[in-house]
Formats: C-alpha cells, sequence, structure tokens
C-alpha cells in the first residue's frame, strides 16, 4: 500500500492538473464566444457567394464549355483530399474525428483504384496522418502564427488549390473539417469544392433575368476562384469554433474527473492514516498487557 | 427621394448595411456605374475603385480592391475581401499597398488582365492624394 506521503504528493498533483484543466476551459469558453460570433459574421458572405453561383450557372447556356471549376475535367482520377484540422491538440476528439472520416474517405478512394493527394492544413492532421500516408501528403499548411481565422490565410490555401488545379494535378478536390453544431457537438463534414456541387434544388432559385457585364463566362471565371476561398474560409470558422467548443467541453470532463480523483484519494489518505492510528495503539496496549 | 437597400459585405463580417441608398457608384470592370432605385437586376465585377455611397443625409466613400456586386429586388450586394472607408485611410497604408503592388508586378509571366487591374490599383491609390 502506498505511504502517506506518496498519497499526499498524488493529491497535490492531482489538484495542479486540476486547475490547468479548469483554467484552460476558461480560456476555450472565452475563445469560444468569440469564434463563435465570428462564424455568424461570415455567413452571410457565402450564403450571397452561393446565391450569385447558383444564378450564374443557372444562366450558363454552354454547359460544354462551362469553366472546368464549375464542371469539372470529365475525369475522376486524381483525388486532391484537403484535411482541415487545428495546430493544438488537448481538444477530445476534435482532430481525431476528422482524420477518422478522412480515412474512410480515403479507404474508399484507394479501393476505386483512384489516386490520392492529400493536402493537410494545421499541423495535428499532418502528425496524425504522416505514419500511414506520408507518401500522399503533397503539401502541408500550417498558419500557427496567425491568431484568428482570417480571410488572408484562406485566400493563400484557395490559391494553391486553383493552381494545382490548372496544372491538371487532380480532378476532385474534397475539404474535411467540422462543422459547428453547439458546444457538445461537432459533426466533422467533407464536403466537395470542385467541381462543384451545386444544390439540386434549382426551382428555389429565381428565374431572375440578370443582366450580366462582362458576360456570364468571365464573371464565372472571375468568381469560382474567390468562391474556392470562401468556402475555405468558411471551413476554417467553422473548424475553430469546433475546435475551442470541443475543447471546452474536453477539459469540462476532466476537471470534473479530476475533482473524483482527489475525493477517493483523500478518502484513501484519511483511511490509512487513521489505519496507521489504530496499529500504533493497538502496539501499545498490547506492549502494555504484556506486562 | 426615392431609396433601396444597400448592403457591402467581407468574408469576416457585414461591413455595411443601410436602407435608405440614393445612389451608389462602384467602379465596375467595364467602367464607373451608377446604381439608382428600379435599376434592372445585375450582377457584375468590381475592379480596384472608389465607391461613392450617397444616402439620404449623408456620403461616404469607400476604397475597394476587388468585388462582385448583384443587384436584385432594389437591394445592392456588394461582396469584397478588402475594403476601406477612405476617411480611415492613411499614407502608411496607402505606401504597403503599394509596395506590394509594384513587387507584383515585377514578377514575370503575368497575365494581361492581372496587369490591368494591377496598374489600375496604383493609379486609384495615387489619385487618392492622402496625406
Amino acid at each position: 500500500m502506498a505511504s502517506l506521503d506518496d498519497l499526499k504528493k498524488r493529491i497535490s498533483s492531482v489538484k495542479s492538473t486540476q486547475k490547468i484543466t479548469k483554467a484552460m476551459k476558461m480560456v476555450a469558453a472565452a475563445k469560444l464566444r468569440r469564434a463563435q460570433e465570428n462564424a455568424e459574421r461570415g455567413r452571410p458572405y457565402s450564403k450571397k457567394m452561393n446565391n450569385i453561383i447558383l444564378n450564374l450557372s443557372n444562366g450558363i447556356t454552354d454547359v460544354e464549355n462551362a469553366p472546368k471549376l464549375l464542371a469539372g475535367t470529365g475525369q475522376d482520377k486524381v483525388h486532391l483530399c484537403i484535411v482541415m484540422t487545428a495546430d493544438r491538440g488537448l481538444c477530445g476528439g476534435f482532430n481525431s474525428n476528422i482524420i477518422k472520416k478522412a480515412k474512410a474517405f480515403f479507404r474508399k478512394i484507394s479501393e476505386n483504384g483512384k489516386e490520392l493527394k492529400i493536402i493537410t492544413v494545421g499541423s495535428k492532421g499532418y502528425d496524425q496522418l504522416k505514419r500511414i500516408y506520408k507518401s500522399k501528403i503533397i503539401q502541408r499548411i500550417s498558419f500557427k502564427d496567425s491568431k484568428n481565422a482570417n480571410y488572408f490565410d484562406a485566400d493563400k490555401v484557395g490559391r494553391i488549390i486553383i493552381e494545382k488545379f490548372e496544372k491538371k494535378e487532380f480532378d476532385i478536390c474534397t475539404i474535411f473539417y467540422n462543422q459547428f453544431k453547439n458546444v457538445i457537438t461537432q459533426i466533422p463534414q467533407e464536403q466537395q469544392i470542385i467541381p462543384l456541387k451545386t444544390n439540386e434544388d434549382k426551382d428555389k432559385s429565381s428565374e431572375e433575368n440578370y443582366e450580366f457585364e462582362p458576360d456570364e463566362d468571365e464573371i464565372l471565371a472571375n468568381l469560382l476562384p474567390k468562391n474556392i476561398s470562401t468556402q475555405i474560409f468558411k471551413a476554417m470558422l467553422e473548424n475553430s469554433a469546433s475546435e475551442q467548443g470541443s475543447r471546452m467541453s474536453a477539459m469540462d470532463n476532466a476537471t470534473r474527473n479530476a475533482g473524483e480523483m482527489v475525493d477517493k484519494l483523500t478518502i484513501k489518505y484519511n483511511r490509512s492514516r487513521q489505519a496507521a492510528i489504530t496499529k500504533e495503539l493497538i502496539e501499545i496496549i498490547s506492549g502494555a498487557e504484556s506486562l | 427621394m426615392e431609396q433601396f437597400n444597400l448592403e457591402i459585405i467581407s468574408p469576416e463580417k457585414s461591413f455595411l448595411i443601410k436602407n435608405d441608398a440614393v445612389e451608389v457608384v462602384i467602379p465596375a470592370i467595364e467602367g464607373y456605374m451608377g446604381v439608382l432605385k428600379d435599376h434592372i437586376p445585375i450582377i457584375s465585377f468590381l475592379k480596384p475603385g472608389i465607391i461613392d455611397v450617397k444616402l439620404s443625409n449623408e456620403s461616404l466613400n469607400f476604397y475597394v480592391d476587388d468585388g462582385i456586386v448583384e443587384f436584385k429586388d432594389n437591394t445592392l450586394s456588394i461582396l469584397t475581401s478588402s475594403i476601406f472607408d477612405i476617411k480611415d485611410i492613411t499614407k502608411n497604408n496607402v505606401d504597403k499597398i503599394l509596395k506590394n503592388v509594384e513587387e507584383e508586378l515585377k514578377k514575370e509571366n503575368i497575365k494581361d488582365q492581372d496587369r490591368f487591374i494591377l496598374e489600375k490599383k496604383i493609379e486609384v491609390l495615387n489619385s487618392l492624394s492622402i496625406n
């Protein structure tokens, strides 16, 4: 059995761990609020962008000559997957959920005999994927230095993707990220961004007759690359809100567990202290009796 | 006075939302374009320039790099990733942008269209004459 001293040390170490997890929880909660606000403020842009593209793609008459970003290359041999994770750990299942989703997708692709290329955004994704998929990872991007998700970073990723697409390095591009539902639930998502999947409910978009200046094709050619960046940015915002939410609930659990542990250890400590006292008393009494 | 809605949205936030716009002049890619109430539905994109907003009781000026405009149902939506209020812009900012642009221009194999946009940017920024 552990000695009293050991137990004492143990208790104080658990207590200080508890302090850390508690602090992390507070920080995550504060950051979560900001991240959530940012995510909400970013929504009108991507929504509007989507609407415009929807209207435009309905207006396109010559489907065969539509921009490649919209219509695809006509093949689906090479898949590019953008796996977006956090740069930090200690946030519950946040990173591993994305990775799990991505890995399932990777397996499906390889089973169908397609070629796979991976770009990781965020260092945790790379850490987890490098063991199995090292040869497939063509680039890794990390924004450790920037504090919040910002459009400038998203645009950088967008440009890299477009550049690779123009060099015909892939046919289909899919991004993986966590969608923020609430603090407890984050849903890992896979979303195809090239070629663009427009929502099927075309009746909803009005048959508005737009004037285009210049023509549809040119606007689309200008708009689609921007849309890629917008989608990436949206994913980044959702991700950062999810990360903080996930960390908050993970740290909340950890704090609670630490509390339970301290209670248990304290009881154990008290018991063994009592046992030691009883033992000593018995020794004295039996010593006195034997005289 | 006939008024319509104006919304300027950047990826990070809704930059400006007004419902008493009287006239908005935007630097569309094929030339400046004035928008009044009951304009026909239009989609276009922007080149670097100045957006001139006339509200019912004040007028505002913004500098934009690029963006997309849509006018529909008497709502003018401007989506742009970089926009500044002219009042807030400082000489430092302008110099920084100009420097970036000049570096971009030095690159080889630059597309004609990009070159046009970049040169336009310099022209507009220089014309601002900010001290």
